[in-house]
């Protein structure tokens, strides 16, 4: 079975045509080519194919495509304005946040959903955010001062 | 994790439509969050012909008080709970913030959390490594490699939020094909790795209330785990109790991880009256050793996990009637 959707995909509403039994994950990589949403451990411990559904952090890997029918979804693609790189990026990059680079979009994605909620989150806090972010390099100092940095430097998101 | 799911996703518009779906479908099954049942189906673990979709259903999603009780709809997220400030009221439901990750819990929801199935190191594997090994007594298989010689499933519940609520009192409303009943929620489990849910054919858990005079018990979630985050609890401890002048004078214990159900203690005569000293708590963590059963279905021994269900106890106990918060 198959049925047509709506959605609102990176700030655009579509249409497709989804099997019941699609994960979003590949829903994204496969049928939209927005490959940056990464498949890690393919079984919701890794949160490397975390997005933004309606603004809240979930992993593509265990969510099922037509669920998020009338919803809005965000992917790493979105974040940066007009090509450039959004604060998060830009401080992932210039703090080393970013070691092989797997884990990054999902670390992006759920820090960008804490500071829409949380503007100015504590180092706990921000931990706790990204508890369900695996990075096999093991750069967890760096990424958490990378989210840091991108507070320091202001509005997330622009 | 190759498995290729192939199913029919059914959304029905409230309850009784599902519930009339699940009889009409032998076989289906329903989903509500799916952060545990897409993980199996992904791994080969059932492969039902149509998923019954509960996200959909507005009447599952509704939080209100009816005057005594505070009603969560089971379709409610933990995130959601958690945004609502439960944890503030009821300390035990800490535990929400226990359960996996942030992006899981965004989709996962109190009546799946409560409905989990049951959880084994030779069940919770993938099609090609349950293969190899023979399979198992809980599916495809008969011989359950936890415990060979026996004839039961030892899978274990580990579900994180079942403990708390059953210490504060609460109950959940099942829907079936003879209409809504409320039922204590120790009365959903039993005894058995392979079917230790008593919801009968098509039955649905619908709802979930809490009585509102437990918010003035003294109450807690702890958890022991080998990663702060994301992993299931090896051994989950809930307390409740009520403290006069620094005497336990109620206690409620429910303990997750260790059985195929979470199991509720109620029953502490010996304890009741008593200052929290290391002799009492050492009779209440024996009154609990004597029912729970830790077995090898996870990748730490059985006895660990029964001497951190003991120290968590003690420690919830004593932090509790300390007069301190309840952080685990």
């Amino acid at each position: 079975m198959a049925s047509i959707i709506g959605l609102t995909i990176n700030g655009r509403k579509q249409e497709h045509l989804i099997p019941d039994a699609m994960l979003l994950v590949d829903f994204l990589r496969d049928k939209l080519g927005l490959t940056g949403t990464k498949k890690g451990c393919d079984g919701g411990e890794c949160g490397a194919c975390t997005v933004l559904v309606d603004g809240k952090q979930r992993l593509g890997c265990m969510t099922l495509a037509k669920s998020v029918a009338g919803k809005t979804v965000e992917t790493i693609e979105s974040v940066g304005p007009h090509g450039r790189l959004s604060r998060l990026q830009t401080a992932f990059h210039e703090k080393l946040g970013t070691q092989c680079g797997f884990c990054t979009p999902g670390m992006i994605m759920a820090a960008e959903s804490l500071l829409r909620d949380n503007p100015d989150p504590d180092e706990d806090e921000i931990r706790t955010a990204l508890s369900g972010n695996l990075c096999r390099c093991t750069g967890y100092v760096k990424i958490i001062e990378s989210v840091q940095a991108a507070i320091a430097a202001g509005e997330v998101g622009k | 994790m190759s498995a290729e799911m192939d199913f029919e996703l059914a959304t029905p518009k409230d309850a009784s439509e599902a519930v009339a779906l699940m009889q009409a479908n032998p076989g289906a099954c329903y989903i509500a969050g799916g952060t545990d049942l897409v993980a199996n189906l992904r791994r080969g673990i059932g492969a039902p012909p149509m998923l019954i979709a509960l996200d959909g259903i507005a009447e599952m999603q509704t939080i209100a008080e009816d005057g005594t009780h505070l009603v969560i709809g089971a379709s409610v997220t933990l995130a959601r709970l958690m945004a609502e400030g439960l944890p503030k009221r009821f300390a035990a439901m800490s535990a929400l913030a226990e359960v996996a990750g942030p992006g899981l819990r965004e989709a996962a929801t109190i009546g799946g959390n409560l409905c989990l199935d049951t959880r084994c190191i030779f069940y919770n594997q993938s099609k090609w490594w349950r293969k190899a090994n023979g399979y198992c007594l809980k599916l495809d298989g008969d011989t359950c490699h936890v415990a060979p010689k026996g004839k039961r499933c030892h899978a274990a519940f580990s579900g994180d939020v079942a403990p708390a609520l059953l210490v504060l009192g609460a109950e959940v409303q099942v829907v079936g094909s003879g209409g809504a009943r409320w039922m204590p929620l120790s009365d959903l489990y039993r005894e058995d790795g392979l079917d230790h849910l008593t919801l009968g054919a098509g039955e649905l858990l619908v709802a979930v209330r809490i009585p509102l005079a437990a918010a003035a018990l003294h109450s807690g979630y702890a958890k022991s785990r080998l990663r702060k985050a994301v992993d299931f609890p090896l051994a989950g401890v809930a307390v409740a109790l009520d403290c006069k002048d620094g005497r336990i004078a109620d206690l409620r214990v429910a303990v997750t991880g260790t059985n195929p159900r979470p199991i509720l203690f109620d029953h502490f005569p010996d304890a009741i009256g008593q200052e929290p000293t290391g002799a009492v708590l050492d009779a209440i963590t024996r009154e609990i050793g004597k029912d729970i059963t830790p077995m090898r279905t996870t990748n730490m021994p059985g006895m660990y996990r029964r001497q951190m269900a003991g120290v968590l106890v003690k420690r919830l106990i004593t932090r509790l009637c300390a007069g301190q918060g309840a952080k685990g």
